[in-house]
Order: structure tokens, then sequence, then C-alpha cells
């Protein structure tokens, strides 16, 4: 009986581990992992829940709408993280998502935020980040970029990345119907375009192009975690897309209760002082910065489409991005 | 097996293929329907495609038997030291896993690989050639090359020592001896075999995946599986799927109608063949110079999976949790893919056997087994998509993934079951079948006493190949693969698109370790013969 006695409490232990709760979150890599914001936001939020949460990483934002349309009703999250205002629509006409049902707080989104399904977490401004010490003169424009076909750069697959979306709504902000001549232009220049933004920006930290796209606060990692500051974003005059980061609950959800309150949660300085020091995002609400964000430049301009306008358009426009770049 | 059941286990069997087969065809030609064919004509993307998917196949061809043949050529008039591990190392690259040589390639000539840091080293500017075409190419001659090697060797080695004698005797040179002896042999087996590499090339999917690079280098293949995972697009992948199917179906009564004309090549082992030409200087020089280019291509990806081993870091990366649950993973699936697929294999072939030798009816047979093989036309991706889109609205496909995957890995692997077992489960029957049946040997005293003992051998040897491919595979997976389900291949895959290369590295060396125990078992039992490429 003695010998049964660890191998009975291991049993007692485990079946009082198993009836804890779980919440699914779907993210993309570099919010899920050890570098990123999720492994402290996990902490603080089980240390309020009484649960578990777990990260599923996916390659990136777009790849989370992929994989909630193939697995449909039968999906396992309970939360989506890291969709953004570009694709409220498309995700809205899965029909698989609940509403947050939360009093919103007093929001620092640049043009407001009220919509009963998603929720903000935090934004930024998609921008080409270059290394001083290796680029002396950078393009001051998107304009400037086009002309000069020895700048080589990096970008996201539109098909699986917010980021590579991000880039084509910017390059159909600023041209529209030229957009495939810029396309091609780009192609000619295009070092790789990778599935998620955490391979491009890591093959850009290894010296294979002169810009990566990312965001105006990328630079801000570099400066607090390395204090190096030869890291930089090319400031464009015509302006910069934004981003809304959103993250919304799952009707399916197997813990409804659990969902609510991180989305809650998300809105509280616990989840948010993550952001700026983890995600390099600005945060939602009124939260301090790290020392590092003042060296950063904003936009003067924060350019976007209505949600309405992308899903209406969003295929087409990809389609245009296809056929450019495959000539 | 009773007498009156002989029909039995066949039957199952080909039910069960026939349904799993035409069940997802049906799905695909159901979704595909939903798609405007107006809009195919205008889709510059899809003609694109088609047109990358034809083109880098025919060029992978041409550039591998174009080095084939000489590379046969200088194999049969040189002996040298390491030349006999070296047409061993040959048949590996059949049945390596793709993303293995992969991960070798990128290595090799990868912006950090060894050439550039070569041309670094004397001081020139590093090159990027690796992703896009040059890369696809590069491992497509990597896998077809010595395949195409052995086979041209086999069929200068079956010239009779009397027409080399004659040849000797009327002086031919070099490029006579080519076009009067070599050439007429390898001339019969050349259209088989660039057939065959056409085929591989047009359907390849992991090499393409990896080193594709953007919409401008990809096939058919691949982009039906980014219709699926990229877009959600099920009509297109749909309708992308038929249509590679309806390629695959064309080249393989292209390729049956090549192979029945060609004369079969018989092995002569002859030894050493009294070449006149062996002496011959500038044959000497061109030879070497053969011999380093081929080797110079094939040789470092291989080194390289090894070298990575030596990696000090190895030893952190080796001991992460996700690598061994990953092989874990990878060994439950294949050799529960390997199971299954013998299951239907044997009891396909104990019906066949019983209908071409004990009733007389060789051409039922002949079609029952034609039946299983008829998996060739359906590219993994293909089979995996069809499966996806009829199992979607009735269950949780990822859920399902591992059996799935399973499932299309045992299929996969039918065709080569086939042709491995047929021969000696025949040949037990025409030995047996009389003396079991005038002693009243039956069922399962019959299996035991007669069948296994002669059988196992090959059998163990069936599975062993079966449970290769199906460790190798990446199109099942990269379709059902999900955080929860990783196997080696599909751990690999994602560990080199984010530049992992130290995790990579660990990855790669495990599924080499696995790969390699399995080949040597199926190599070192058949003792050399060709058992892996035949």
């Amino acid at each position: 009986m003695y010998k049964l006695l660890p191998l009975l409490m291991l049993l007692v232990a485990g079946s009082a581990f198993a009836k804890q709760e779980t919440l699914t979150i779907y993210t993309y890599s570099s919010f899920a992992s050890d570098w990123g914001p999720g492994p402290a936001i996990k902490q603080a939020f089980e240390a309020e829940c009484d649960c578990q949460l777990k990260f599923v990483a996916l390659d990136d934002g777009v790849s989370i709408l992929n994989r909630l349309r193939l697995e449909g009703k039968h999906s396992k999250a309970d939360v989506i993280l890291g969709l953004d205002d570009s694709l409220l629509a498309a995700a809205k006409a899965t029909d698989l998502l609940a509403e947050h049902q939360q009093t919103l707080p007093a929001l620092s989104v640049p043009n407001g935020w009220s919509d009963s399904v998603f929720l903000p977490y935090d934004y930024g401004y998609f921008a080409f980040i270059y290394n001083a010490e290796k680029l002396k003169n950078p393009p001051h424009s998107f304009a400037e970029l086009l002309e000069r076909p020895e700048l080589t750069i990096l970008y996201q697959d539109p098909r699986t990345s917010t980021p590579g979306q991000g880039l084509m709504l910017w390059v159909q902000k600023l041209y529209g119907e030229q957009a495939p001549s810029v396309w091609q232009n780009l192609a000619q220049r295009t070092v790789a375009v990778t599935k998620g933004w955490s391979e491009s920006y890591g093959m850009f930290l290894k010296g294979e192009a002169d810009l990566v796209l990312s965001y105006t606060s990328s630079p801000a990692y570099h400066i607090s975690a390395e204090q190096q500051h030869q890291y930089q974003a090319a400031n464009f005059s015509e302006g910069h897309y934004l981003q809304v980061e959103v993250a919304a609950v799952l009707k399916t959800s197997s813990q409804p209760q659990l969902a609510r309150q991180f989305m809650a949660f998300m809105l509280t300085p616990a989840f948010q002082q993550h952001v700026a020091s983890g995600n390099w995002m600005y945060p939602v609400i009124d939260t301090p910065l790290p020392d590092s964000f003042a060296e950063l430049t904003l936009p003067e301009q924060a350019l976007s489409f209505s949600t309405e306008q992308v899903s209406k358009q969003r295929s087409q426009w990809l389609r245009a991005w296809r056929n450019a770049v495959i000539r | 097996m009773t007498k009156r059941n002989w029909w039995l286990p066949g039957s199952l069997s080909l039910f069960a293929i026939l349904l799993l087969t035409t069940g997802p065809i049906a799905a695909l030609l159901l979704q595909s329907r939903e798609h405007d064919l107006g809009a195919l004509l205008n889709d510059s993307y899809l003609v694109h495609i088609i047109w990358f998917s034809f083109y880098q196949a025919l060029l992978s061809t041409l550039l591998s038997l174009l080095l084939a043949i000489p590379l046969a050529q200088a194999l049969s008039r040189r002996r040298f030291i390491g030349r006999t591990l070296l047409l061993r190392l040959f048949g590996l690259s059949l049945v390596l896993p793709v993303i293995l040589v992969v991960f070798g390639i990128v290595t090799v000539h990868g912006r950090q690989g060894w050439v550039n840091q070569l041309l670094q080293a004397v001081g020139l500017e590093s090159v990027g050639y690796l992703y896009g075409l040059a890369g696809i190419l590069l491992a497509h001659i990597f896998f077809n090359m010595p395949l195409a090697a052995r086979i041209l060797l086999q069929a200068i080695e079956s010239i009779p020592a009397s027409q080399w004698r004659i040849a000797n005797q009327l002086g031919f040179n070099g490029w006579q001896l080519f076009l009067r002896l070599e050439w007429p042999v390898m001339r019969s087996a050349l259209p088989a075999l660039a057939s065959m590499i056409f085929m591989l090339c047009f359907t390849s999917f992991a090499t393409v995946m990896a080193l594709g690079g953007g919409p401008k280098s990809t096939t058919l293949e691949v982009a039906i599986y980014q219709a699926i995972r990229f877009d959600f697009d099920l009509p297109y992948a749909g309708m992308l799927a038929l249509l590679q199917l309806l390629f695959c179906a064309s080249f393989l009564l292209l390729q049956y109608r090549f192979t029945s004309r060609s004369t079969a090549i018989q092995l002569s082992n002859l030894g050493l063949i009294a070449r006149p030409d062996r002496q011959q200087l500038s044959l000497r020089l061109w030879d070497t110079l053969v011999l380093i280019l081929c080797l110079a291509l094939f040789l470092p990806p291989l080194l390289a999976i090894i070298s990575s081993g030596l990696n000090p870091k190895l030893i952190a990366a080796l001991s992460s949790a996700q690598l061994w649950h990953a092989t874990r993973t990878s060994l439950l699936i294949a050799s529960g893919a390997a199971l299954l697929s013998m299951l239907f294999t044997v009891s396909l072939l104990i019906t066949s056997r019983h209908l071409r030798l004990q009733l007389q009816r060789r051409r039922s047979a002949a079609l029952m087994e034609a039946i299983g093989s008829i998996i060739l036309v359906l590219p993994a991706v293909v089979l995996s998509t069809g499966l996806f889109i009829m199992l979607r609205n009735v269950a949780d496909v990822f859920t399902l993934g591992p059996i799935l995957v399973l499932l299309v890995n045992a299929l996969m692997a039918l065709p080569y079951g086939l042709r491995a077992l047929q021969a000696p489960m025949e040949r037990v029957s025409r030995q047996h079948h009389k003396l079991c049946e005038s002693l009243g040997i039956n069922g399962w005293a019959r299996i035991k006493q007669v069948e296994w003992p002669l059988l196992r051998k090959s059998m163990a040897l069936t599975f062993a190949l079966a449970m290769m491919l199906s460790l190798g595979d990446l199109s099942a997976i990269a379709l059902f693969g999900s955080q929860s389900l990783q196997t080696l291949p599909w751990l690999l895959y994602q560990q080199l698109g984010n530049y992992q290369l130290t995790e990579a590295s660990a990855t790669a060396l495990v599924l080499l370790m696995l790969s390699l125990g399995l080949f040597m078992l199926i190599e070192g039992v058949l003792g050399g013969k060709d058992a892996a490429t035949n």
C-alpha cells in the first residue's frame, strides 16, 4: 500500500490540476513567444482568474482568421487575439463571434472605437525599418522608395499576415489604380515575402535587406532592450497606415465567463503595461510609456480605409497583388 | 483463410481503398462546381502557376538527365575508393525525407550558408540565389540525378561483354562507343525515366513550399495548399486539385505507354567491364570533371545534415520537449500507416493471387492490383484536400488530424507495398499451394507454418519502406498539422521558416537517424540489391 501512495497522490493532484479551467486563445507567434508580451500577460491573468491560459500561436494575424474559418464551429478557441481593424467585417461574416458585452472606458485609439464584437488592445503605424549604420540615406517618402531601385526590402504575405495586408492597404490608399505597377516595382527588390512578421524581421536583423516592413514603434524595442539606436523607422511624407489590433470572444466558447473576464482584463493596466514594452505598440488606455518611446517619430498623417471598404475590395486587391508579383 | 472465403480480404481492402479515394474526389467535384469557370480563363495567376509547374519540372528533368548520362558513363569507366558507398548513397537520396534534404541545401546554399562563407573568405560579395527557381532545381537535381545515374549505369552494364570486345577490336573511341553501344541501351531506358522524374518534380511539394519563396515560384501542388490555408477558398482549391488530378492521370498514362514499350533492364553483374576507352587521357579528365561537378551538387547537403550535428548548442536543442513529442507522433503515425498499408496490401494480394493462380483469372487479378495502385495518380495534397473538404462539415478535421495523416500515408505507401510483396506472395503460393491442399493445411495453420516463415523477411522490408515514406511526409501533415499535431518534418519545416537553425539541426539529426536506421534495415537485409528503388 505504501508503495502505491505516491501514485495515488499523483492521481489526486492530477485530477485537481485537470479541474482548473483552461482559456484557449489563438494569437500570432510574436505575441505568444518568450520575448513577446504573452508570458507576462498569461501570468498576470492566471493570478486573478484561477484558471489556465493557453496560447495557440499561429503564423500571423490573418492566419488566425483563416484558421477560424477552417475549423468553423469545431474551433477549440475561446478567444482570438491579433486580428486588426481591417479584418473586422470579414471576421464578423463568419458568424462565429459573440458580442463582448463590455462597457468601454475612454480609449485613446485614433479615430475612437465603438464596436460591439471586437475590443482593441493596442495600435500602431506601419513603417519600413532600416539600420542607420548601414543605410545612411533612407527614403523620405513612398515615392522615393519606388524611385530608388537599389533599396532592397522584406515584407510579409498579405494573405497570412496583418502587416503584409497593411502594406497592401497602404499602397492601395496612396496609389489606387496604379497599385499593380507599384507592386511590380517593389517585386524587383523584394528579398522575400514571408508568412509572418517574425521571419522577415529576423531576416532583416541578419542583414538580408535594407528595409523591412514593421511599425514606427519597433525601434523602441532595440533602444529599451538592447540600447541600440541605429534601427529607425523611415518617415514617409505621404503618411503611414494605421493599425488597431483587436480581440474577440467565440460564440462556441466553452468558457464564455472566463473569455469575457479576459476581455475586461485586456483594458486594465495589468495587460496594457505589457503592450508598449512587449508588443512594442501603443496602449489603448492612458499608460506610462517606456522612455524609448520618446525617441520615436509619430507619423504626420494616419491613413486608413473604412472596414466596409476593405471587406468589399480585399479579395480583389489581394488578387491584384498576386497577379502583379508573378510578372 | 478458409478456401471459400478467398475473395473476402481483397474485396474488403478494395472497398476501403475505393471509398477513401472516390469520396474525396467526389467532394472535390462538388466543391469545384461552385467555382466560376468563366473567371478561370482570365485568371493570370492560374495560368502562371500551371506554366511554372511545367517549366520547373521540365528543367529539373532535363538537368538531372543531362548530368546523369555523363555521370553514369564515368561510373562505368572508373573504379575508385568509395564507389560502392557512393552508389548506396545514390539509393538513399530517393527515400530521404525531402524536408531533410531541403535543410541540407539551405545550410549549404543559404545566405549564411557554406557557399557564401567561402565567397566571403576569399573576399567576394555574398550571393542570394536559393529561394525561387534555383533552389527548387538544386533540390530536384539532388533527388533525381543519382536515381537516373543508377538506372543508366545498370543499362550500360547490361551491354554484353562480347560487344565490348568487338568494339575493342574495331578500335572505337569514346564517342563511337557512346553512339554505338551506350546510347541505344540508354535510349530505351530514358523515356520511362524522364517521365517518372517529370512526374516526381511536377508534384513535388515540400521542396517548392520551403524553397519557392512567394507566389512567383509556386506550383499547382503548393497553390492547392495555399488556397485552403491562406485564402480559405475551398471552391478554388477544389478546382486546382481536380486540375492536378487530371494532369497526373495523363502523365501516368503516358508513362505507362513508355514503360510497356521499352525493354526491361536486366542486371548483369559483370564486375569490371573491359572498356577500351578507360585509359584515354582526355576521357580521364572529362570523367574527373563530371564526377567533381556531380559530387559538388550531391555531397555537401548530405554532409551539412551530419555536420550540423556537431553544433555545440545542439545538446540544449536536443533536450527540447517539443522535439521528442514530435518524434513520438512521427513514430506513431508512421508505424500505424505502415501497419494499415500492409493490411491493405496483403489482403488485396491474397485475393488477387488466388484469382490468378487457382482460378486462372489473370485479367481480374491484374485489374485488382491496378486499382490498388490507383493512388499513384492522386498526389497526397489532392487526397488530403479532398478528405478535408469531405469531412469539414461533419467533424473537426484538426481533431481527426492524426488519423487523416495516417490514412493518407498508408494509401501513399500502397503502390510500393503491392510491388514489393506481389512476387514473393505468388512464389509461396506456386511452390506450396498444392502441398498445403494435399496435406489439408488451411487457415491459421497455413499462415503460421507456411506463409509467415517464408514471407516475413519481405514483409518486414515492405513495412520498413512504408514507415520510411510516412516518416518523411510533409504534404498531409501540412494540411492537418497544428500546434498540437507536429511530426518531425512539420517541425523542421517550421523551424526552417523561422530561421531557428540550431533547433532545426537537432530535428534534422533525429529525423536523419530514424530514416537512416530504417534504410539500413532495408538495404542491409537485402544485401545491396536495389530494394529501395524497385
